[in-house]
């Protein structure tokens, strides 16, 4: 990793030596251990770990969805850790986009509607040019008028990328895009996502699992056991499986404890 | 089966809470209504043998006309004193006491007004003495003509002390009295459940209460030792002859009790209906949460049936949920309905001045109407929606839950058929409009049509919301409300629907009544010659009155033509309870009035001459010429030739008998006075003169014409009000159906809400969207209430059109009110869901399954 000073524009994400601790007593876990990892502007990030490695935790908290017990997180020059909701929601709203695997659309609204969504909470209008650089990037410009229940998993997926993208953010998190679509719609929408990094130098940080999702990006970390033991730039699909089959081996045999704290809140 | 059932039952308790707090508010107000009028009966009983309690046996003259507790005052029969002289001879006869006790004694309170009451008699009694009941305060009895003694609510509410002037009304009008004594009851005590009692002597109370010396109301006997009350009933019952009933003590006070029983029960039916309006709206929660959950178990139940479930076993599954959630809500809601009617009745006990309450009882109609109906009305609702959870297919299991849009052809059609069918009962019922079968006809027909409506709303439910949605369209909250509301019309037009049969009801009661107030009105403004009006607050149980006198001096005052006045009374007319009318001077009321003769004539009547209105004499079968018999309240039944009939409602009476008449009538002085002005003589120059004349009757006032008319209608808007407040309940149940569907909507949209926040919706905006989905739910249920009630009112008045209600009134201001009052009652439902779903825990949410 190079070393980068602490305000330099050029970092959109940072974290600083994070921890994160559920449950107490017995019952603890402790998903993260001491992360320390910055994301810088243009780049497009893969996160990738085996399950329980917490790769997902790591995202929740640099998107503001959750809080690290310890250690802190910036977005651009904004210090996450210790604020209030208020501030998080303006920062998700302006700063942060988002593309999760369930696509999650609103099912009331139009595609255009959905894609105009953070726009709308904002109470701000699209900047025309951009907007149609954006559906034309998703190739979505005959299907605006639809629902969502009328559009493919790829189409729906793409409609959450427009709306990650349509408001410029700091940095996209984007969690196991791929998973709910079949290859050849995967292949699209990852493609599309470096576009928008090559062309638009847009940030992207991407949590997977797959090798080949991974390998479209331009840096992997990867996460085992809430650390992070390794780093590819520029990596193949090859590789990341190499580094990943490394790990499993370097993980299998000392601890399997936390088994399940990628997903905390399922539990609910 | 039956495991998971309860498992998943217990897992969602909220669940269980909502769709329980229905029920249990329905079961309240039902089991609340007979705990109510079992401790005022028995708390009545309690209070009357407490009355006969130093009674062995009494003697009572029957009325000359009964009349029933709801209907108004009976006046008691007399016992002439040769009676009393015979009573005392029977052997074993210890003591016989001649009683008068007559309601009507009104006391003229410290402001100059009447001392208020809540229907409770203001009796005028004969003093005979303390005894084991009635115990003296202070002072002493009265003993000369123009002293009194009263009870301690009397002295209470008038502020009286012995030696006080004070000025009684009674049959005679307003006399002057000294207070000499005051008066309570055994266990401290200041009234016999908030009865005024004012004691003259004797002779003063036989002239006063009942119109003439030498009677009595009662005779009360004690016995001799080693006589029972039976046998002494049963020697002076023979002594006195059939004319009496005679009574022990006990029978005297089951008797009066049983009076007040009758009314009693009636109230507790008129209470039991708004229960029912309240469980019948619960229904509509009921259902609506029971399709809600099997919606959202869809997967769950699917894959019971694909690991070999049959459908007998998923219906069995959703009622077996109806079942536990009746019957504990069913209890639940006994345990409060007890409370309630406890609570209530110590508020009529305040409210009546003091009636000392039995302990509160369960009584066992209330446990088993309250069971039953819980039980029965959740199973009912639960029916549909069991049968729909029977029909998911297994490979739901495996699939996306959807919620399908089903298409609402089959409702729609079915909506129609049932709508019709309430519309075609309803349309029988009114058409008949006499007869036994009429009001369940009506009532019916308003229940199917309320059906049929509510199967019809899915599908004006899309484009109403979306126009209605259309005014919060300005922000995307507000825009995301509007969607969420019109996403499920089913879901939408149900809980709106709820909202819509108490709303509809108070509409549709609120366009007949409003529409009958205004035809009498304008009835009376195009009749009515007399400028000024006598009269007073219309009371049931004892109108006002006044002094005759006034009319004759009224009547020489300068600007003045004529005076003439009404007095009234219930009479047995050929037989039949009528209402009847006596005339200070027959001729002179007719043209002060402007009555219109259809035959005969309206000339002062003779002593044995009445007039009656032509629609009363067309229903009798009477014509002029004949004869009618007459029973008074008082005296023998009299012969009247009908030698006139007038048209109807050109005088505000039935029958009209002769002056001479109203010394027999129940109050013999006029109710009403009507005063016509000379041509050109303005109205402020004669009301401040007869307002004068009226001081010593100060139960009423002289006003111009337009205050008389409203008088008489001020009564319709009390019965409003009533029922506004009883449908209240029906109306809270429906809010609580909105504040169900949102939690339930939300739960269900979890996910979609977690990423509203992730993307950066605030808390603030995020309530307001919920807030936006039940203000236009409510507005929508208030709408389609409006609309649904002012067309059933639009059909009665229309029906009525032959019974003299030809105005038909809609009641803007109050259609406008009720659309406003749900759109805030919207912002209260939605203040609970609004804030769980602002809390939402985004992360949780977000991956929320």
């Amino acid at each position: 990793m190079t070393v980068i000073e602490k305000n330099d524009v050029a970092v959109a994400a940072r974290a600083g030596d994070i921890w994160k601790v559920y449950g107490s007593g017995a019952a603890e876990v402790t998903a993260l251990r001491g992360v320390t990892a910055e994301f810088r502007r243009g780049q497009f990030t893969a996160i990738m770990g085996p399950s329980g490695s917490g790769k997902s935790t790591l995202m929740h908290c640099l998107a503001g969805l959750d809080v690290a017990t310890k250690g802190t997180v910036h977005i651009g020059d904004t210090e996450l850790s210790g604020q209030g909701d208020k501030v998080l929601t303006r920062l998700r709203r302006d700063k942060i986009g988002f593309i999760f695997q369930q696509f999650n659309l609103l099912p009331t609204l139009s595609a255009a509607e959905n894609i105009r969504l953070p726009l709308d909470i904002a109470g701000t209008k699209p900047d025309p040019q951009w907007w149609d650089t954006v559906i034309d990037t998703v190739g979505l410009r005959d299907r605006l008028s639809h629902r969502p229940s009328q559009l493919s998993g790829g189409q729906q997926q793409r409609v959450a990328c427009a709306r990650a993208l349509i408001t410029r953010p700091e940095v996209i998190f984007a969690d196991e895009p791929t998973g709910n679509l079949d290859s050849r719609s995967g292949a699209e929408l990852l493609k599309f996502l470096q576009l928008s990094v090559r062309e638009h130098g847009q940030t992207i940080v991407m949590v997977t699992h797959d090798a080949v999702a991974a390998s479209y990006a331009d840096r992997v970390v990867f996460l085992a056991d809430g650390q992070i033991v390794s780093e590819l730039d520029n990596p193949t699909a090859e590789a990341v499986l190499d580094t990943m089959k490394r790990l499993d081996v370097l993980v299998a045999a000392p601890r399997q404890s936390d088994e399940n704290v990628t997903a905390p809140a399922a539990a609910r | 089966m039956l495991r998971s059932t309860l498992k998943s039952l217990l897992a969602r308790k909220l669940r269980l809470v909502l769709s329980g707090i229905a029920v249990i508010l329905g079961v309240m107000s039902v089991s609340g209504s007979f705990v109510l009028t079992d401790t005022l009966s028995r708390s009545f009983d309690a209070l009357f043998s407490d009355v006969y309690s130093t009674t062995d046996v009494g003697v009572l003259a029957k009325p000359k006309v009964s009349v029933a507790t709801v209907d108004g005052v009976e006046v008691p029969g007399t016992i002439p004193a040769a009676t009393l002289d015979k009573v005392r001879t029977v052997p074993g006869v210890a003591t016989a006491t001649g009683r008068i006790a007559a309601d009507g004694a009104r006391v003229i309170g410290a402001d100059g007004k009447v001392l208020a009451s809540v229907g409770t008699p203001r009796l005028g009694i004969n003093w005979v003495g303390e005894d084991d009941l009635v115990k003296l305060t202070a002072g002493r009895g009265p003993n000369a003509d123009g002293e009194i003694a009263v009870n301690a609510a009397v002295a209470k509410a008038a502020k009286l002390n012995v030696g006080d002037q004070v000025g009684v009304l009674t049959l005679s009008p307003k006399q002057q009295f000294t207070v000499v004594g005051v008066f309570g009851y055994s266990g401290d005590r200041d009234s016999l459940g908030g009865v005024q009692e004012v004691a003259f002597t004797e002779p003063v109370a036989q002239k006063l209460m009942l119109g003439q010396s030498g009677l009595y109301s009662e005779i009360r006997v004690a016995a001799a030792d080693g006589t029972t009350p039976a046998q002494l009933r049963d020697s002076v019952a023979s002594a006195v002859g059939a004319d009496y009933s005679v009574l022990t003590g006990d029978q005297l006070s089951e008797e009066a009790a049983g009076d007040l029983q009758t009314g009693l029960a009636f109230f507790n039916s008129i209470l039991l209906g708004f229960a029912a309006v309240a469980l019948f709206v619960g229904v509509f929660l009921i259902l609506n949460t029971f399709s809600i959950i099997v919606a959202q178990r869809t997967r769950e139940l699917a894959l019971m049936r694909a690991l070999g479930a049959n459908r007998r076993q998923l219906i069995g599954s959703v009622l077996l949920e109806a079942l536990v959630i009746g019957f504990i809500a069913a209890v639940v809601g006994l345990i409060l309905g007890v409370g309630v009617g406890a609570a209530l009745a110590s508020a009529f006990s305040a409210f009546s001045g003091g009636l000392e309450l039995a302990g509160v009882g369960v009584p066992p109609s209330a446990v088993i109407s309250a069971l039953v109906v819980g039980v029965l009305v959740t199973m009912i609702a639960a029916v549909l929606p069991a049968l729909r959870a029977s029909r998911i297919p297994p490979v739901a299991a495996m699939q996306d839950v959807a919620n399908p849009d089903r298409p609402l052809t089959k409702i729609t059609i079915a909506g129609g058929v049932v709508t019709a069918l309430g519309v075609i009962l309803l349309g029988v019922g009114l058409a008949a409009a006499t007869g036994d079968s009429v009001l369940p006809t009506i009532m019916g027909g308003v229940l199917v049509t309320f059906i049929g409506i509510a199967m019809l709303t899915p599908l004006i439910s899309k484009p109403v919301v979306s126009v209605l949605g259309r005014i919060f369209a300005w922000s995307l909250p507000g825009r995301l409300g509007r969607l969420n509301a019109g996403r499920n019309p089913r879901r939408t037009a149900i809980t709106a629907a709820a909202l819509m049969v108490g709303i509809a009801l108070v509409t549709g009661i609120t366009v007949t009544i409003e529409s009958t107030k205004s035809s009498l009105a304008g009835k009376a403004e195009d009749t009515v010659r007399a400028q000024l009006v006598i009269s007073g607050d219309q009371n049931p149980s004892w109108p006002p009155s006044f002094d005759a006198s006034v009319l004759d001096r009224a009547a020489t005052l300068p600007g003045v033509r004529g005076a003439a006045g009404l007095s009234y009374d219930l009479a047995q007319v050929n037989g039949e309870r009528r209402p009847v009318n006596a005339a200070t001077d027959l001729a002179r009321l007719a043209d002060v009035y402007g009555a219109v003769p259809a035959a005969g004539t309206l000339t002062t009547l003779r002593p044995d001459q009445a007039v009656m209105s032509a629609q009363e004499a067309a229903e009798r079968g009477v014509s002029v010429g004949q004869t009618v018999s007459v029973q008074l309240s008082r005296g023998p039944v009299h012969q009247y030739t009908l030698v006139g009939t007038y048209e109807e409602d050109t005088l505000p009476a039935a029958y009209v008998l002769p002056a001479a008449a109203s010394a027999d009538f129940g109050n013999p002085q006029p109710i009403y006075g009507f005063i016509r002005l000379s041509d050109g003589v303005p109205v402020a120059q004669v009301l401040p003169q007869v307002q004068a004349l009226l001081a010593d009757s100060p139960e009423v006032s002289a006003a111009d014409r337009s205050v008389f008319i409203e008088q008489q209608t001020s009564g319709f808007d009390q019965i409003i009000m009533m029922i506004q407040l009883l449908l209240a309940l029906a109306i809270l149940i429906a809010v609580l159906g909105v504040v169900n569907t949102l939690a339930l909507s939300m739960l269900e949209r979890t996910r979609e809400l977690g990423l509203l926040r992730a993307v950066g919706l605030s808390r603030a905006q995020t309530m307001r969207m919920v807030t936006v989905e039940a203000v236009v739910i409510s507005v929508f249920g208030a709408l389609l209430g409006v609309v649904v009630g002012a067309l059933l009112g639009t059909a009665v008045v229309q029906a009525l059109d032959g019974e003299g209600i030809t105005e038909l009134v809609l009641p803007w201001g109050q259609m406008i009110t009720y659309l406003l009052v749900a759109g805030l009652v919207g912002v209260v439902a939605a203040i609970l869901p609004a804030i769980r779903t602002a809390r939402l825990n985004v992360l949780g949410a977000i991956t929320h399954d």
